[in-house]
């Protein structure tokens, strides 16, 4: 029973596939983690590929984001939390005693469920965290900043008004903010962790729209609950039900043609 | 009896007890303020006691009680601010019995009549680390005093800051320290600067710690040595209205005294208020 739970690995996973060049980005190694006695996440096998959206699906407490945040160990703030297995990014163990966890985090960025724009200007948002990571001179910081805000999207709605309070923008401007402040520090992989729940249809689509040209420069991963955006914005999807991966394909296979009947009862909307 | 008439009755009786609280108050401060501003002068404040005090001015007594509140400053606030860092940021891995405790000890600290921390000023800074009657023996004692109101405060300021700041912050590869110290404390300055203000114009008007560890009867001249005796406001006006040899001479300037006191206090306080507005005001 439990067997049948747990995601058949495709025969080949990039046959037919036009992603050309594909590379293994993240790959998790029988990945188990609990939270004190609660067993969330439960022997994850996963590859995740370079230049592509990854979605994570399933419902409420299911463990994608516990997945997700096992990426750039934000888990480690959480005192209870143990794990076993391997998460390695470019083959390289993210858990291992020689990595150094705030170099992991600037390679790994994260953007959250609810904008959280630091009460500060709008260009002290965006060079917050080249600051930390040691660029001190103006220009330079002036630069990146206008890199970070015309990759986000940003740029043109905020260029005339960089010293306002970045509370002043409206939730979907603040988004994007926060979007360029995790791309200030150059990571290579940016993980979304519902990144539209807060926000109103018209915001959604223009961060989906973001997400896309994203992929062409990084690995990005998104957590949803949302069916439909998993189907718009990702090449390939986990769902994910009880902390187990159950099936992990492109998106279109999952959602034209589920192998497990798991999948297929939640995204014709058995439960959910 | 209807339920409007209730209700009006109810509202006109808590309208009443607010009221009277304003009133009395306004009272104090009018009775006070009445007697005491015609005694205001610059020479009044720049001259020292004169005459057994039945005379003169009071600028040692100003001068005493600014430089206890300087030392106070400087040895309350970074230690109260320190430990409110602690408690906040720094317990994720520690028992959380122990941190109960700590708070426990630090609430009831707060509620330790001033006295006591008088004799224990006494018994530590005077006598054990033989600092004598003197501002260092005061400041120190009145530091002690503040510390539980600015630790308490400031670690509520400190766990107002949304926790999505902190995780901002940290996803960014920023180290817990830099957390603390380029978004949480910043975010949570208003509320500490508020706190601290309020400990210390507290501490402004404290007079039984002093009278242990340092205050003098008289002193012809502000002496500016710490390891000194020295006058304040608040000791003066015990001494005046306790020990003259004519309480009744001495009354015009207990009243000045006072005034000049309380006018430290409400502006402390009116600082206070307006910090906390302005960065309010500023964060919208």
């Amino acid at each position: 029973m439990m067997r049948n739970m747990r995601y058949k690995k495709p025969v080949d996973p990039f046959e037919e596939m036009s992603f050309d060049g594909a590379e293994e980005k993240i790959e998790f190694d029988d990945f188990n983690l609990w939270y004190g006695d609660n067993h969330v996440l439960r022997d994850v096998d996963l590859e995740i590929n370079a230049s592509m959206i990854t979605a994570f699906m399933g419902p409420s407490g299911c463990g994608k984001s516990s997945l997700l945040r096992s990426i750039n160990r934000m888990n480690d703030l959480i005192p209870e939390c143990r794990y076993e297995g391997e998460i390695e990014i470019d083959d390289v163990d993210i858990n291992g005693p020689d990595v150094d966890v705030y170099e992991l985090r600037k390679r790994v960025g994260m953007v959250f469920q609810r904008p959280n724009p630091f009460p500060t200007s709008i260009h002290d948002n965006v060079a917050y965290g080249p600051r930390i990571h040691g660029i001190t001179k103006g220009r330079e910081l002036d630069q990146v900043v206008e890199r970070s805000l015309r990759e986000a999207a940003l740029w043109d709605e905020v260029s005339d008004r960089l010293g306002d309070s970045a509370l002043s923008l409206s939730g979907g401007q603040q988004q994007r903010l926060c979007i360029a402040r995790a791309l200030a520090v150059e990571p290579e992989i940016i993980l979304l962790d519902e990144p539209c729940s807060a926000l109103d249809p018209i915001a959604t689509t223009k961060i989906e729209a973001l997400m896309r040209r994203l992929k062409e420069k990084y690995t990005v991963i998104l957590v949803t609950h949302n069916l439909q955006q998993a189907a718009r914005v990702s090449d390939m999807t986990a769902f994910m039900y009880l902390g187990r991966i159950v099936e992990f394909d492109r998106t279109r296979e999952i959602f034209e043609n589920p192998r497990e009947e798991l999948t297929e009862n939640y995204i014709t909307g058995k439960f959910g | 009896m209807n339920k409007l008439t209730n209700e009006k009755i109810m509202f006109n009786a808590f309208k009443v007890v607010a009221f009277t609280i304003v009133a009395i108050v306004l009272g104090l401060l009018l009775f006070i303020f009445a007697r005491g501003v015609s005694v205001l002068s610059l020479d009044f404040l720049t001259s020292p006691p004169e005459n057994g005090m039945m005379g003169g001015g009071i600028s040692s007594p100003i001068l005493g009680t600014l430089l206890i509140m300087c030392m106070t400053v400087v040895f309350a606030i970074p230690l109260g601010i320190g430990a409110a860092i602690f408690l906040s940021e720094y317990t994720d891995n520690v028992d959380p019995r122990i941190t109960r405790m700590v708070r426990l000890a630090i609430n009831n600290l707060a509620g330790v009549p001033s006295i006591v921390y008088g004799l224990l000023g006494l018994g530590l800074f005077v006598l054990f680390m033989n600092f004598g009657f003197s501002v260092l023996s005061a400041s120190l004692t009145l530091s002690f005093l503040t510390l539980p109101v600015i630790i308490a405060a400031s670690e509520e300021a400190l766990r107002n800051v949304p926790r999505g700041y902190r995780e901002a912050s940290l996803a960014l590869g920023a180290t817990k320290w830099e957390t603390v110290r380029n978004v949480v404390l910043p975010s949570a300055l208003p509320g500490i600067l508020t706190a601290c203000i309020l400990g210390l114009s507290r501490a402004a008007g404290e007079t039984a710690p002093l009278l242990m560890t340092g205050a003098a009867y008289y002193l012809p001249r502000f002496s500016g040595n710490i390891l000194r005796q020295f006058m304040a406001l608040s000791t003066h006006i015990f001494y005046m209205a306790t020990q003259s040899p004519n309480p009744d001479l001495t009354r015009p300037i207990q009243y000045g005294t006072i005034t000049v006191l309380l006018i430290i206090v409400l502006s402390m306080n009116l600082v206070a208020v307006l910090v906390r507005s302005y960065y309010r005001r500023k964060l919208r």
